[in-house]
């Protein structure tokens, strides 16, 4: 018996949901006057359950009372189609038009961890149900059956995952699986030809290159037989570039002006190669613990406990579904964090993101791309629902805008965690240990997500790949990692990893690379009937993890997992064959070796060329004022304030807090860095911050690089940070590699990576890459369009403190205080976004001097640490002019300085480009008029520059050969700063 | 007497227990960190403890409503022993999620043949925020809130408004002296930074009685949700149980307040006061 309850608003209670849809439809000009009421609700299913009991069920579980009513009949029953009362703005339906209603449900198979909650909760109750979906009604006035289904189709429901029902539900149960029966399917690869092989590898979405399928072939003609689905989906996933990053480990030509050069594992030579240059010198003060080896890189950081940090992406997911894509992307790194060394606790998230300007006219947008809007507010709002109710504070971020994020948006996601010392280092399983999964059920959610993540997005991606999208349950992850901590410190389990992309072909596959693994696919869990055991294997389902454990400490992590209502379950053993095999129901379905798995795949060979950028002279205009630029400046996107989403993410639970995201007298100005204690007993603090500028890469993705490190570490260092002790993490994000230019722009930017970490003595600890950012389409008029995005090189910093007493924030202190520019200002105006918002191409992209960074980063903590500096602030988009705004109106002060003052290049004497260049490696600070004496002797020999003082006047001013060329107010200031708030 | 012993009751989704343990420790209790199984397993082990806390999270994913799925536990299987222990004369502090719990059980305010009388819904905002608030407090007999007339605390919710089912009700509870938390105007921008603390004494003085009402007057954000009567924290009627939305545990140490660094140097946080109050109710 199928039963619907439906909840109502009570009366005189704003309806939220329609008034969003209402200016969502207005937004994308869909409809311009929408009249509607939302609902949402729950069908619940069960056998000769009474009235009584729904009844029971809607009053004391589902609906509350105070402001909401439940509706209640069997599906199809006429009270449940009828429109609540008054529609939203008032009005009735108009145009004597009936009232339209329209009822959105998940997929079959889509998680619904609501449904799972109110199922158990119902047992609670005494009232057995069967099964539970959630279901939102929507109810349309006036409102032609074009236009709802317009709405419908394009704002209540994303097609990848959910399905609208126009008109009254019809439907007698819950589509819940029908069981499985085995058929063994093989694929007669032995006799297919190259181009077969071709086609066979894009059509089962395997993704592999020509190469890899021969050798696939090869393999299974030595050994005489063709391999199961199974045995190929296996290999599909190991090879994937997602797993095994193959393209930048791989084998590399590369030319640029100074010639050609060989890389036989790109990665190794440039980027691992700096850290192992630094280790070295450091010698028996080397701090890094675990690098490029484990899930996430380690550092030290006091007697007890090391650091993990680790930021991935997840990019196609989010474009696709940019709620389920950015919500499971936190939660894989999460789950990474979890998975590193015998497990790591995790202390703070930190997430960037790529956009497309929100303002892009929807009449716009190619086939199949969903509104940079609409993908922002589901992106914000993924990561918001996993991290908070994961108890992580989400403490640092950034958004870029560009146009050509559009259709493939990036979303990155980081994750810090605190692991013991004695926990630090991953471990190998030994023979006999049991294969445990833990955590989630295994469902058909997510199947071919890592093959899927190395094709391009094209306008079918939807279509196509729909399973590869997820949707996260964020409280199952917390059961795990509750649980997982507690017996990593039993020390129930020999080793660990996450569950990502891959699924269990991925994590039993890598944890018994060097052993063997015997699974029984049908001891795993499922959520539902109906799995194959391929998509067993092959399932991301989320929220699950794999652990290594002794046949001894089985029972006790069984009880542990059982007192905790979290499911753990023996799924084989890691045995010493050499060999993965795979049996279902007593049918083995895979038997292959592991050599070929880890060491058979042929080496990629790429070719990189790097063609310098056409330079051309930037010509700043000559005017005598520049308020308006400023205040333009304040408003741009990329500048302005990111309040609205940071306020949706808390940023101080676990109670660590130090300096927040938004500082100052009213706290909402931008920090540079956020400052955390993740050890309450004691006061040495962690920062976190991140450096990325996709605008340079157009002109230098050497340089681009270059600043993109030096952002990062000059953030840390502004709030405290010792510049000694700052660990970075690279992530590139990047178009199609198989051209050799974009491959070759991103070995320049690994040079870059290379030459400036070692000159700085800052290590890289993890990196990752996604290739294949683009998105291909047919225009109007029948022709190939592609997009690709811009060179995003993202770098993450970690730093740390000694005592977070010593922290300073950005925000302008005391009237009378004077000011000071570190750093040497030049004409670098290249990329910069004061060419951006006057439209100028070409100039002199910022560049960085190494060895004078490295001095002023350490001068600038010796005076931090010795007290010497009230306020310190970076100087990035929008130089110096945007960095005093942004103190003044943080700190409720004026503030005045003088251009002439300032420390410059010879060619850099033109007012506009001393106010908004972006060199780097510059600060301003705010010293005490009785500590300039002594704050100016740290900066010796350093450029350095008094430019003016902090005024109690409430405006900004800045002269320029005696005259003023800024004048504005700081609440102007601060107004344009906070007007694009989404 | 000894260190009281703290129960911090945690289920699936909780995620503030530690620095609430925390909390209590710098208090000088004796916390420990319970799953709420153990307790629906042996109810009776309630009375080796004197104060219970339930911290913030997220308890069950908040699915369905924010605390419902605990506050149902507890209704239908703690509500005996937890009537002992408060009759006893026993503390008990819900924050955040932990209030939102309370309210689903019969702990603060009764549930009558209508239903529920009192709920925290929805933002008026839409969503999760968090932030800072002041809060003016009208203590009563509330043994948390003993000595304090203000703090200043973080909030970080998404279903955080207080509302009573009609005027009936509030009335109710305003004159039972049940409604100790309230939301305050933000200090103006001068008013924050030190040395200018007497305009903020002036921002910060009470609401006249007369112009209390279910109305709030108090703007977004510094009533941050729209709560009925600007109300953040509610007692029952005994003053031995509070709820209250922000988070006394996040203000504890001096460096956690947002403007830490421009202001004179404080000792410890605001927060911490709640603790000690009830640590020492039982010394």
């Amino acid at each position: 018996m199928l039963w619907e309850i439906d909840i109502h608003l009570a009366e005189g209670q704003m309806d939220r949901a329609a008034g969003r849809v209402a200016a969502a439809a207005r937004e994308l000009g869909l409809a311009k006057d929408l009249h509607l009421v939302a609902a949402r609700g729950y069908l619940v299913q069960g056998d000769g359950l009474p009235r009584e009991a729904i009844d029971r069920l809607s009053r004391q579980l589902l609906t509350d009372l105070v402001v909401e009513r439940p509706v209640v009949g069997r599906v199809g029953e006429p009270q449940l189609n009828e429109m609540p009362t008054a529609f939203s703005g008032g009005s009735q339906a108009g145009d004597g038009l009936a009232a339209r209603c329209v009822t959105v449900l998940l997929k079959p198979g889509v998680m619904d961890p609501v449904a799972q909650s109110a199922l158990v909760a119902a047992a609670d109750l005494g009232i057995s149900a069967t099964a539970i979906r959630t279901l939102r009604k929507y109810w349309f006035g006036g409102a032609s059956e074009g236009e709802v289904e317009a709405v419908s189709n394009r704002l209540l429901a994303n097609d990848a995952i959910e399905q609208v029902i126009l008109g009254p539900l019809e439907m007698d149960q819950i589509d819940l699986g029908s069981p499985y029966r085995l058929a063994l399917k093989t694929v007669p690869i032995r006799q297919l030809d190259d181009n077969a092989l071709v086609q066979l590898s894009r059509e089962g979405q395997l993704y592999l290159q020509s190469a890899e399928m021969q050798t696939i072939r090869h393999y299974f003609r030595e050994l005489g037989r063709d391999p199961t689905d199974i045995e190929l989906e296996t290999i599909a996933q190991t090879w994937s570039e997602h797993c095994s990053h193959k393209t930048l480990a791989g084998r590399i030509t590369y030319r640029d002006e100074h010639g050609e050069r060989q890389f036989n594992n790109m990665l190794r030579e440039t980027i691992f190669a700096a850290t192992q240059q630094i280790r070295q010198r450091l010698g028996s003060d080397d701090w890094c613990v675990s690098v490029f080896v484990d899930n996430a890189g380690v550092v030290r950081f006091d007697e007890r406990f090391h650091l993990a940090f680790k930021v991935e992406t997840h990019n196609h997911p989010s474009a696709l579904e940019p709620y389920g894509g950015a919500n499971t992307g936190i939660g894989g790194v999460i789950r990474d964090v979890l998975g590193t060394g015998l497990g790591a606790k995790p202390i703070c998230n930190t997430d960037v993101f790529c956009f497309a300007p929100p303002d892009t006219p929807a009449d716009s947008l190619p086939p199949g791309v969903l509104h940079p809007r609409r993908v922002i507010r589901g992106v914000v709002e993924g990561v918001r629902d996993y991290g908070n109710r994961m108890g992580i504070p989400t403490v640092n971020g950034a958004v870029y805008f560009d146009e050509r994020y559009l259709g493939n948006p990036l979303v990155y996601c980081g994750t810090v965690g605190l692991i013991p010392h004695d926990k630090s280092h991953k471990q190998q399983p030994r023979p006999n240990d049991l294969i445990v999964a833990l955590g989630g059920r295994t469902g058909r959610d997510g199947i071919h997500g890592a093959t899927f993540s190395s094709a391009e997005l094209t306008s079918h991606s939807e279509h196509l790949s729909g399973g590869a999208v997820q949707i996260g349950n964020a409280i199952e992850e917390k059961k795990v990692l509750d649980v997982l901590l507690t017996a990593r410190d039993r020390g129930l389990y020999h080793a660990v990893t996450d569950c990502g992309a891959g699924g269990f072909s991925s994590a039993v596959g890598e944890m018994g690379e060097k052993i063997g693994a015997h699974v029984q696919l049908e001891n795993a869990p499922l959520k539902y009937d109906g799995l194959s055991y391929t998509e067993i294997w092959i399932s991301e389902a989320q929220e699950r993890m794999v652990l290594a454990v002794a046949e001894d400490r089985w029972p006790e992590l069984k009880t542990l997992c059982e007192s905790e209502g979290v499911e753990a379950t023996s799924i084989g053993r890691f045995v010493p064959t050499g060999r993965l095999q795979l049996d279902y129901h007593g049918h083995r379905v895979a038997d292959l070796d592991l050599k070929l798995l880890h060491d058979g795949r042929p080496p990629v060979v790429r070719q990189a060329t790097y063609l310098p950028a056409e330079s051309k002279p930037l010509v700043s205009q000559d005017k005598s004022d520049y308020s308006d630029d400023l205040l333009q400046l304040l408003s741009a996107p990329n500048v302005a304030s990111k309040e609205w989403i940071i306020r949706q993410y808390d940023h101080e639970v676990q109670g660590g807090s130090v300096v927040k995201p938004l500082v100052g007298a009213t706290h909402d100005g931008p920090s540079d860095a956020a400052v955390l204690r993740p050890v309450l007993e004691s006061r040495r603090g962690v920062v976190i911050a991140c450096g990325m500028n996709p605008r340079y890469g157009d002109l230098d993705t050497y340089h681009m690089a270059a600043s993109a490190i030096d952002e990062a570490v000059r953030n840390c260092v502004a709030v405290g940070a010792d510049p000694l002790r700052i660990a970075i993490l690279d992530n590139f994000c990047w178009g199609d590699c198989e051209r050799p230019e974009t491959l070759g722009s991103l070995v320049r930017a690994a040079l870059a990576c290379h030459d400036v970490s070692l000159a700085f003595g800052t290590p890289f600890i993890s990196g990752k890459d996604s290739l294949n950012n683009e998105f291909s389409y047919t225009d109007k008029t029948g022709t190939r369009q592609t997009i690709a995005i811009p060179a995003s090189l993202l770098i993450s910093a970690m730093g740390q403190v000694d005592d977070v007493v010593q922290c300073v924030t950005m925000d302008l202190k005391q009237p009378g205080d004077l000011l000071y520019l570190v750093g040497k200002t030049k004409d670098e105006m290249g990329g910069s976004h004061y060419a951006m918002i006057h439209g100028l191409a070409g100039g002199q992209v910022p560049t960085v001097d190494a060895e004078r960074a490295r001095e002023t980063f350490a001068a600038m903590h010796r005076a931090i640490r010795a007290g010497l500096v009230r306020a310190c602030h970076d100087l990035s988009e929008g130089g110096l002019a945007v960095a005093v705004a942004e103190m003044a109106f943080a700190g409720g002060y004026g503030a005045r300085f003088d251009l002439d003052a300032v420390v410059s290049s010879p060619d850099a004497h033109q007012p506009a480009v001393r106010l908004f260049s972006e060199s780097n490696t510059r600060f301003v600070c705010e010293v005490s008029p009785d500590q300039t004496a002594e704050f100016e002797r740290a900066f010796v020999g350093m450029p350095l520059a008094r430019i003016g003082e902090v005024t109690a006047n409430n405006r900004l001013v800045a002269v320029a050969n005696g005259a003023n060329c800024i004048e504005a107010s700081i609440s102007d200031l601060q107004l344009a700063w906070q007007k694009v708030q989404r | 007497m000894t260190q009281p012993r703290v129960l911090i009751l945690r289920a699936p989704g909780t995620n503030c227990d530690e620095e609430t343990a925390h909390a209590f420790s710098l208090a000088g209790g004796a916390p420990e960190s319970w799953h709420v199984n153990r307790i629906l397993e042996q109810p009776a082990r309630l009375v080796d403890f004197q104060i219970l806390c339930l911290p913030g999270g997220f308890s069950y994913g908040d699915d369905i409503a924010a605390g419902r799925i605990l506050g149902n536990q507890i209704r239908h299987h703690l509500s005996d022993s937890l009537g002992d222990f408060h009759a006893a004369g026993k503390l008990i502090l819900g924050i955040c999620n932990g209030f939102q719990v309370l309210l689903k059980t019969d702990l603060l305010t009764q549930t009558d043949s209508h239903g529920p009388t009192t709920t925290l819904t929805l933002n008026d905002c839409g969503h999760f925020e968090a932030r800072w608030v002041r809060l003016g407090v009208d203590g009563g007999n509330c043994v948390f809130l003993n000595g304090i007339e203000e703090l200043e605390l973080p909030v970080a919710h998404a279903e955080g408004k207080f509302v009573a089912r009609d005027g009936e009700t509030f009335a109710r509870l305003e004159e039972a002296g049940q409604l100790v938390l309230r939301y305050r105007p933000m200090a103006d921008r001068g008013s924050q930074n030190a040395g200018d603390s007497k305009q903020a004494k002036i921002h910060a003085s009470r609401p006249q009685a007369a112009i209390r009402s279910p109305q709030p007057l108090v703007p977004y954000p510094a009533n941050p949700n729209g709560a009925m009567g600007d109300v953040a924290g509610i007692s029952d009627a005994t003053g031995r149980v509070l709820g209250l939305m922000p988070h006394p545990e996040r203000f504890v140490d001096p460096t956690q307040h947002p403007c830490w660094t421009r202001r004179p140097k404080q000792e410890t946080g605001d927060g911490l006061r709640v603790f000690q109050n009830a640590v020492q109710y039982f010394l």
